[in-house]
């Protein structure tokens, strides 16, 4: 399980980074969300991969009695696509006006503000 | 009534903006809101620095948690330094922006979204936990996504897909640093993770995921090779906004360096090196840019990346002299830089440009106000005995005392780059003689002004050029200051101490 998980975290990393070094505003975005979705599964590989012991101490016991799954990485993935979720939507409604504006895809054409210095 | 004073200035700013939403089309109401919001503000962070400054570091447990396990909120002296100056800081731009930024503009929450910036930046000066500090990263980037794109003129779109496309992946390489933090240490807490990260054997892991630190917050804070995106987006916007993020923003990065880098991975050589020649790159090549820009606010935008090269350097050559002239720098650094982009805000409302070829005239036209300009202009170059010359000293005496002779003479040629720059700027805006500029239709001049209007975009600068020229003069306080801010960081079982407790310390060692 965690040599799959490693693999496709690498691929969506590697995929993400492509995108964005991509020159298209569109491929931007989904390089920005493939990346958000690669850096959430990494922070679920590194707290561990635990299969079928929730975090509940037995009730006949004040310590947990075996390895559990540590419930702090599920909170963080948690804070951390509801970020990204707002930062991607702010992202799309940028981009599209952006677009409406400078009436271009490509991120070479934006080059106006360099021109009047 | 002290117990959660560390809380209070992240209350008050969160109470100002909800405030702030209910009128939101109400602009005259948001204008004295915010202002009489900014002068509470500041009564309470000097409360807190005073508090702090007598009582030492006070920490706040979120739910009781006892640390490690809850978010905890850490006031030391350089947090509750760094909340006392965005509180000044932001006083100056609420007054300045209620004049300068046009009313369509207000209109669409302008006051609101500034206020939870300011809540983003204390929050992330006042956080002790490293994932909360992500989260008030977001915030701040979030709010300023919205102020610099509010508006939505041609420059200033492109001017934000860069802005944003830089910050996101800054973002996203913090998140992935902290994933690999919490799978080598299991904690977020930092205090706790200086004892956890200080006893892992494999050091390899740990220099690797300082790098990725040290990128995340190098993007933030525009250090050498990872600042394009800063003078590219810097003068689209409202020089208002400009203001707050010229002063703020980039020191978030730098105070997230200090913090991690005095805190959780110290004593590194490698990292140490690394983060001495960027110091010596940004110098160089922020020195070197604002030299060739034409547009005041690009000059501007270069010199703040230029002054970072100061800050890093002293955290780059680690002792307690370097780290004292690091803070001093940025306590002066945060004033000027508010007060140089109101500067360019008032010359372009006076020339409508900011082309330093097309202005001039200045010191015939408004001999008074061309004084005002000159202190934070000479300020930033440090002519004693203005503010910019005492933590030059400090940095200069730790690079001759750690025998890094190259240290200094980026230092020294750095100072002399941006005298140059400023000489150039002061020649040319306000000596020159006066150029015949076509009239702009429908921009309302200086000197067209409301009297109360004029009054809200001088005031914040003499404001803040006196903060200034008291850092100059009473550096004999700021002095103290810094030192104290340096022996703490430089000793950071101090901060362990605070936050964890002493029992908890030696069970660690056990």
């Amino acid at each position: 399980m965690e040599v799959i998980l490693a693999i496709l975290i690498g691929v969506l990393y590697a995929a993400g980074i492509y995108m964005i070094l991509r020159r298209s505003l569109v491929k931007l975005i989904l390089g920005i969300i493939i990346l958000g979705n690669g850096a959430n599964l990494l922070i679920f590989l590194l707290g561990r991969v635990v299969k079928g012991s929730p975090p509940i101490i037995p009730a006949d016991s004040d310590v947990f009695q075996s390895v559990y799954a540590d419930p702090v990485p599920q909170a963080l993935i948690l804070t951390a696509i509801v970020i990204s979720f707002g930062l991607q939507s702010f992202a799309i409604i940028l981009v599209k006006r952006a677009y409406k504006v400078v009436k271009t895809d490509d991120l070479d054409e934006m080059n106006a503000i360099d021109k009047d210095s | 009534m002290t117990q959660q004073l560390v809380l209070y200035p992240l209350l008050l700013q969160m109470f100002l903006s909800i405030v702030l939403m209910f009128c939101w089309r109400k602009i005259s109401w948001q204008r004295v809101i915010s202002i009489v919001g900014s002068i509470i503000n500041v009564g309470v962070s000097i409360w807190l620095f005073s508090y702090i400054w007598e009582n030492g570091t006070q920490i706040v447990l979120a739910g009781n948690w006892k640390p490690p396990f809850g978010i905890i909120f850490v006031a030391d002296t350089l947090s509750a330094t760094l909340v006392l100056l965005t509180a000044i800081s932001g006083l100056a731009v609420s007054s300045f922006s209620s004049a300068s930024v046009v009313a369509a503009r207000l209109k669409f929450g302008y006051f609101p979204i500034f206020h939870f910036l300011l809540l983003g930046l204390n929050g992330a000066f006042l956080t002790g936990d490293i994932f909360n500090l992500y989260v008030w990263f977001e915030i701040i980037i979030i709010s300023s996504f919205v102020l610099i794109t509010l508006g939505g003129e041609k420059a200033q779109l492109e001017g934000s897909v860069k802005y944003f496309t830089l910050n996101i992946l800054a973002s996203m390489i913090f998140l992935t640093a902290i994933a690999v933090l919490y799978g080598l240490t299991g904690s977020l807490n930092m205090a706790d993770l200086a004892l956890k990260v200080a006893a892992i054997e494999n050091r390899g892991l740990v220099s690797i995921t300082a790098i990725l630190f040290l990128v995340a917050f190098g993007i933030k804070a525009a250090v050498f090779p990872l600042y394009f995106w800063l003078p590219d987006s810097y003068h689209t916007p409202p020089s208002a906004v400009a203001a707050i993020f010229g002063g703020l923003l980039t020191k978030v990065g730098v105070y997230a360096l200090i913090r991690v880098f005095t805190l959780i991975f110290v004593g590194d050589q490698f990292i140490e090196n690394i983060i001495l020649i960027m110091a010596v790159l940004t110098l160089f090549s922020g020195g070197l840019g604002a030299l060739v820009q034409n547009n005041l606010r690009k000059v501007f935008s270069y010199l703040i990346i230029c002054h970072i090269g100061y800050m890093i350097a002293g955290l780059g050559l680690f002792t307690e002299v370097a780290i004292a002239g690091t803070i001093f720098y940025l306590i002066h650094d945060i004033i000027v830089k508010t007060n140089l982009f109101m500067v360019s805000g008032l010359i372009f409302r006076m020339r409508g440009t900011n082309s330093i070829r097309n202005l001039g005239g200045l010191y015939a036209d408004y001999p008074k106000l061309s004084l005002l300009i000159a202190i934070p202009l000479f300020s930033l170059v440090g002519i004693p005995p203005l503010s910019g010359f005492w933590p030059k000293i400090s940095l200069i005496i730790a690079g001759f005392q750690a025998e890094r002779w190259w240290v200094v003479g980026a230092i020294i040629f750095a100072s002399l780059i941006t005298l140059i720059v400023i000489a150039k700027v002061w020649a040319n805006v306000v000596w020159k003689e006066k150029k015949e500029l076509p009239v702009r239709l429908n921009f309302r001049y200086f000197d067209k002004l409301k009297t109360i209007r004029k009054a809200q975009m001088i005031a914040p600068m003499i404001f803040l050029s006196l903060v200034s020229l008291y850092i100059g003069f009473g550096a004999e306080h700021i002095q103290q200051v810094s030192s104290r801010v340096a022996g703490e960081l430089m000793d950071n079982q101090q901060y362990i101490e605070a936050v964890l407790g002493k029992e908890q310390i030696i069970d660690h060692e056990e």
